[in-house]
């Protein structure tokens, strides 16, 4: 007996040891890939990438509010120019000309390789004739006079016609010379941080960058106002304290989010920490007895993490939010095994409590386990994760509960007795209990009905079916994002034309065939404008044919000569075109180096993404008129037709949907098959399709109800709440399985020869407080679920409300329902 | 001898201070007009070019800072002023412009509508003016006073009768001029 004691100390203390350093050495990551799929299709992993990595994951959105426009524009200046200076930024755009120059040398300079206008025809005689006319026509505008030194060197008007190419989509207003939203009342701004999106560390540096400069710069100007103010205050203009500043984007997201998750984490364990073990003191009235409470939670939790660091090579934080949901099933092993045991200590020795209670704690567990198995073959990593957390975390606190606690347990152990508390409960149910049993079943038969109408009433709304309704960002956060996306006019690409291929080089033809393609749908006006990386930056085969069509210094001097004939200008003053025109034909052609320094770079590399060995060109579309939505068939016939087989049509909304539909879909299965999974243990080990029934049935009642409240509630059900309900059933079959035990035994005993003397006063001295104990360690077990859980619908994480507010009321009422339904009950009372 | 100066400089005082009356006259008179609707044809000599280019269209204009003009010819172009905030749109393409971005641009604008307002001390800020003639027909220099404005405009010079605008000539610095000559619009 005592070796026995020994090898399972030693084998427990082993098993943390080992636990520990895992947990301590493992990897933790926190971006949201928990929520991305792990074995993606290449149109998913294009999503996943550009989510992650992508230039646009590397986003900052700046806005600065409050104050007036011109203290704005002032910090916005300040803000910038302190960003520009940080290592950290790849670029800061504020709307100020930074790079105008850059940007104009550069198109003037490669005009000749950069506009898709040139070509033979284009400087021939007649075709030289009509582009001169042309641009001489546009001198006649009023905005002429800004080309008008322009002529001389460009008589074709090239450099018009690159900008027009470049410019499908213009950017935001500028007002005192930044950037501006519509409305006016805010100066925006555009950081592009150099660290990935993925790199939560480097965007929190980043995030903080940005909060320090903005401060430095309201500081200053606050600092500058302040003599002045004392000698004549200045009217209409608002402090500089008054401006505040709001920051949005992919990694400023993660950064807020990690540090919500980390410190609701934090916090709600700490609270529940607090609650449960004053629950648990005031119900045993002995510290042992709470310190070996708390065993089996423990280990069950670091086991748990140390597994999934183990199985999946890094830990997700919300893995670790999950973590205190353990403590609602696993503290009640021990809350059983305390209070259960007490009297058979007394009467029957110490190993009673493993011969009666442990088989049904046992199956308890295994449905638990059954129910949380279904989510590892999810193909979500955060499901996953959640699943085998779950799974190995219960077996350990089942095992510590079974093997290590009675090895720990004090000679005099004994934990204050509940049976006076188990007796008010049985009281208090007692009025239901004396209710006819046919009129219980209809009762709960009546509610089911009545559930299932609110679902199907609601079923079109049901399900949240949006991806991000998973995100741990707020609605409204998410909503500001929107706006600000919308009004830097980064916001409506939502369906894109990806072009793949082994290199760049590749992928820029391709996407200059694309643009060729569609040319007769934009004439069409079936779209409006279609951005294209060949626009920044030709395929080397379009520069060199577009090389080889200039003419030489000769013959264009001929062109120009019968060109000129007619037109405003003579051919003397173009000379400089003709240099031009020469210095280009002996020219090298561009490369991706020559756009850097260039602000076209960040249009460019937007629209190119580089994987491993695979290269993507992304053409996002625009429609004709604002907000319209592209016909999307005409599009792909286009390709078709061009024999364009590596272009793919994405629509960017359509397929996240349908990625979150998939993944939904996929969780519903998954857990019907875990619930399926559970009637067939539950059968095996009970072999009565009567007691699987009335086991499942409160389980059943109490998920239906949840699901309607909280379709009453307004809430839209996502995969959290399908989580939820998975624990609800593998929580209540806990309470059902002691109750079926309760009645069973009861029924046993009612058969049994010696046991024909009726009278419930015989049963009771039987079975001496079993049914007062039974109901005081469930209740207590419950109320420390119920804590658990309700404390994560405080969160403020949605994913973690979700599952705090479908669990609390779902365990709440699986206790009930058990209670109320348990075959005997009326007779018993 | 000194009787005569005294009396040459007494006339010339009392001219340049009537010029100076006429010209808050005018500038008053013009700020009283809250809507204007003219035809435009305006001329452009450019010297890199070998004969003058000629547009024309419409011009509207609402107190205090709303100014439209539409060219019909040779190419459809709509401008409009409004706030400090310029739209352009030609053909397909549609632009909107911050006119602080463009500095180089506020004085060709800035001389019309001022002019038109009758904001004086909008006009002051960037021109020294002349004022010359009679209300009923007058005729308004604007020298830049900016030495990088001189750069790119030698001067303006608007001609017209009472609060009416009749020709806004407008010298560059390197010597290309525009000439615009105005007519009411034909009412409708």
């Amino acid at each position: 007996m005592r070796a026995r004691r020994a090898r399972a100390l030693l084998v427990w203390l082993t098993c943390i040891i080992v636990a520990a350093i895992v947990v301590i050495r493992a990897r933790y990551i926190t971006d949201l890939s928990a929520f991305l799929p792990d074995k993606p299709t290449p149109t998913q992993q294009l999503l996943v990438d550009q989510l992650r990595d992508g230039p646009a994951s590397r986003l900052i959105l700046i806005a600065i509010e409050g104050a007036d426009a011109a203290e704005r524009a002032r910090l916005s200046r300040n803000l910038a120019a302190a960003l520009r200076r940080d290592p950290r930024f790849a670029r800061v755009d504020n709307g100020e000309p930074v790079t105008e120059q850059a940007d104009r040398e550069f198109l003037f300079k490669h005009r000749y390789l950069l506009s898709d206008a040139v070509g033979a025809e284009r400087f021939s005689a007649p075709g030289l004739h009509a582009a001169i006319a042309e641009t001489v026509d546009d001198l006649a505008s009023p905005t002429g006079l800004l080309f008008k030194s322009l002529l001389p060197r460009d008589p074709t008007g090239e450099l018009l016609h690159v900008i027009d190419q470049l410019s499908a989509t213009q950017g935001p207003q500028t007002r005192d010379g930044v950037w501006v939203s519509p409305t006016g009342n805010r100066a925006l701004a555009v950081a592009q941080t150099k660290a990935l999106g993925s790199d939560s560390d480097a965007q929190e540096q980043a995030v903080a960058a940005i909060r320090a400069a903005f401060a430095a710069a309201k500081q200053a100007d606050t600092a500058a106002a302040a003599p002045t103010v004392g000698a004549a205050p200045a009217v209409g203009t608002a402090p500089a304290g008054a401006a505040s500043l709001r920051l949005s984007g992919p990694g400023v997201f993660a950064v807020a989010a990690r540090a919500k998750i980390q410190s609701a984490a934090l916090r709600l364990s700490l609270i529940s920490s607090i609650l449960v073990v004053t629950l648990l003191l005031a119900v045993y009235r002995s510290l042992p007895a709470l310190g070996l409470g708390l065993l089996p939670v423990g280990s069950g939790a670091l086991v748990g993490i140390a597994a999934v660091a183990l199985g999946f090579g890094a830990v997700h934080g919300i893995t670790l939010g999950f973590g205190i949901t353990l403590i609602g099933e696993s503290v009640d092993y021990s809350i059983y095994f305390f209070i259960q045991s007490r009297h058979l200590l007394e009467n029957q020795g110490e190993d009673s409590w493993q011969r009666r209670w442990w088989p049904t704690v046992r199956l308890g567990m295994l449905t638990s386990v059954c129910g949380f198995a279904s989510l590892i073959p999810s193909g979500f990593p955060g499901l996953q994760q959640l699943g085998l957390y779950s799974i190995s975390g219960l077996i350990t606190a089942a095992l510590v509960t079974r093997f290590v606690l009675p090895a720990l347990l004090p000679k005099d152990f004994a934990v204050h007795d509940v049976t006076p508390l188990g007796r008010v409960i049985a009281a208090g149910l007692a009025p239901v209990a004396r209710l006819r049993r046919g009129v219980v079943v209809a009762a709960s038969l009546l509610l089911a009905l009545a559930a299932s109408l609110i679902l199907i009433a609601h079923r079109d709304s049901l399900w949240n079916r949006q991806l991000s309704a998973l995100s741990p960002v707020s609605l409204e956060d998410q909503n500001f994002d929107a706006g600000l996306r919308a009004e830097l006019g980064a916001a409506d690409v939502r369906d894109l034309i990806v072009v793949s291929g082994p290199d760049l080089e590749s992928i820029l033809r391709d996407a200059e065939l694309v643009s060729r393609a569609l040319q007769p749908l934009l004439d069409a006006k079936i779209i409006g404008s279609i951005d294209s990386p060949a626009n920044f930056l030709p395929s080397m085969a379009a520069q060199e044919a577009r090389r080889d069509s200039l003419p030489g210094a000769a013959q264009l001097r001929d062109n120009l000569r019968q060109a000129s004939a007619g037109l405003a200008i003579s051919q003397e003053k173009l000379q400089l075109f003709l240099e031009d025109v020469e210095a280009t034909r002996h020219g090298a052609l561009l490369t991706a180096r020559d756009l850097r320094g260039t602000s076209l770079n960040t249009g460019f590399e937007s629209m190119i993404l580089h994987q491993r060995d695979r290269w993507n060109a992304l053409l996002p579309l625009h429609g004709a008129r604002a907000g319209e939505q592209i016909d999307l068939a005409p599009v792909a016939a286009a390709l078709e037709s061009a024999h364009l087989d590596k272009a793919r049509v994405l629509d960017l909304k359509l397929e996240s949907d349908k990625l979150y539909a998939d993944y939904l879909n996929e969780a519903i299965r998954l857990s019907l098959a875990g619930f399926a999974a559970v009637a067939v243990l539950l059968f095996a080990t009970l072999r009565s399709a009567r007691r699987v029934l009335l086991v499942l049935s409160p389980l059943i009642l109490s998920v239906l109800v949840v699901a309607a409240g909280l379709a009453l509630c307004g809430v839209q059900l996502t995969i959290l709440h399908l989580v939820g309900m998975l624990l609800i059933v593998a929580v209540g079959s806990n309470y059902a399985l002691f109750f079926d035990r309760e009645s069973h035994a009861r029924r046993r005993v009612a058969r049994a020869p010696e046991a024909q003397q009726p009278g419930s006063q015989h049963l009771g001295s039987q079975y001496p407080g079993s049914q007062p104990l039974t109901l005081a360690s469930l209740c207590i077990a419950n109320a420390s679920t119920v804590i658990g859980f309700g404390l994560l619908s405080f969160s403020g994480v949605p994913v973690l409300m979700a599952l705090g507010c479908s669990v609390a009321p779902g365990a709440f009422l699986a206790l009930l329902f058990s209670a109320l339904l348990e075959p005997g009950a009326a007779t018993d009372a | 001898m000194r009787i005569l100066s005294l009396t040459l400089l007494a006339v010339l005082s009392s001219g340049a201070a009537r010029a100076a009356d006429d010209l808050g006259e005018l500038m008053t008179l013009m700020a009283k007009r809250q809507h204007g609707h003219v035809q435009f044809i305006e001329q452009q000599f450019l010297a890199v070019l070998d004969h003058p280019l000629e547009s024309s269209g419409e011009m509207r204009y609402d107190a205090p800072d709303r100014l439209e003009q539409r060219t019909l010819a040779p190419r459809q172009e709509t401008l409009v002023l409004s706030g400090g905030v310029l739209t352009v749109d030609r053909g397909k393409s549609h632009r909107v412009v911050d006119l602080q971005a463009y500095p180089q641009a506020q004085p060709f604008i800035e001389s019309i509508r001022a002019t038109l307002a009758g904001d004086r001390a909008g006009l002051e800020k960037i021109f020294t003016l002349e004022f010359a003639g009679s209300i009923a027909k007058w005729t308004l220099t604007l020298i830049p006073r900016d030495a990088k404005v001189k750069r790119s405009i030698a001067q303006v010079r608007i001609d017209g009768a009472q609060d009416q605008l009749l020709r806004v000539e407008i010298r560059q610095a390197d010597g290309d001029r525009s000439l615009m000559t105005l007519r009411p619009a034909p009412t409708p």
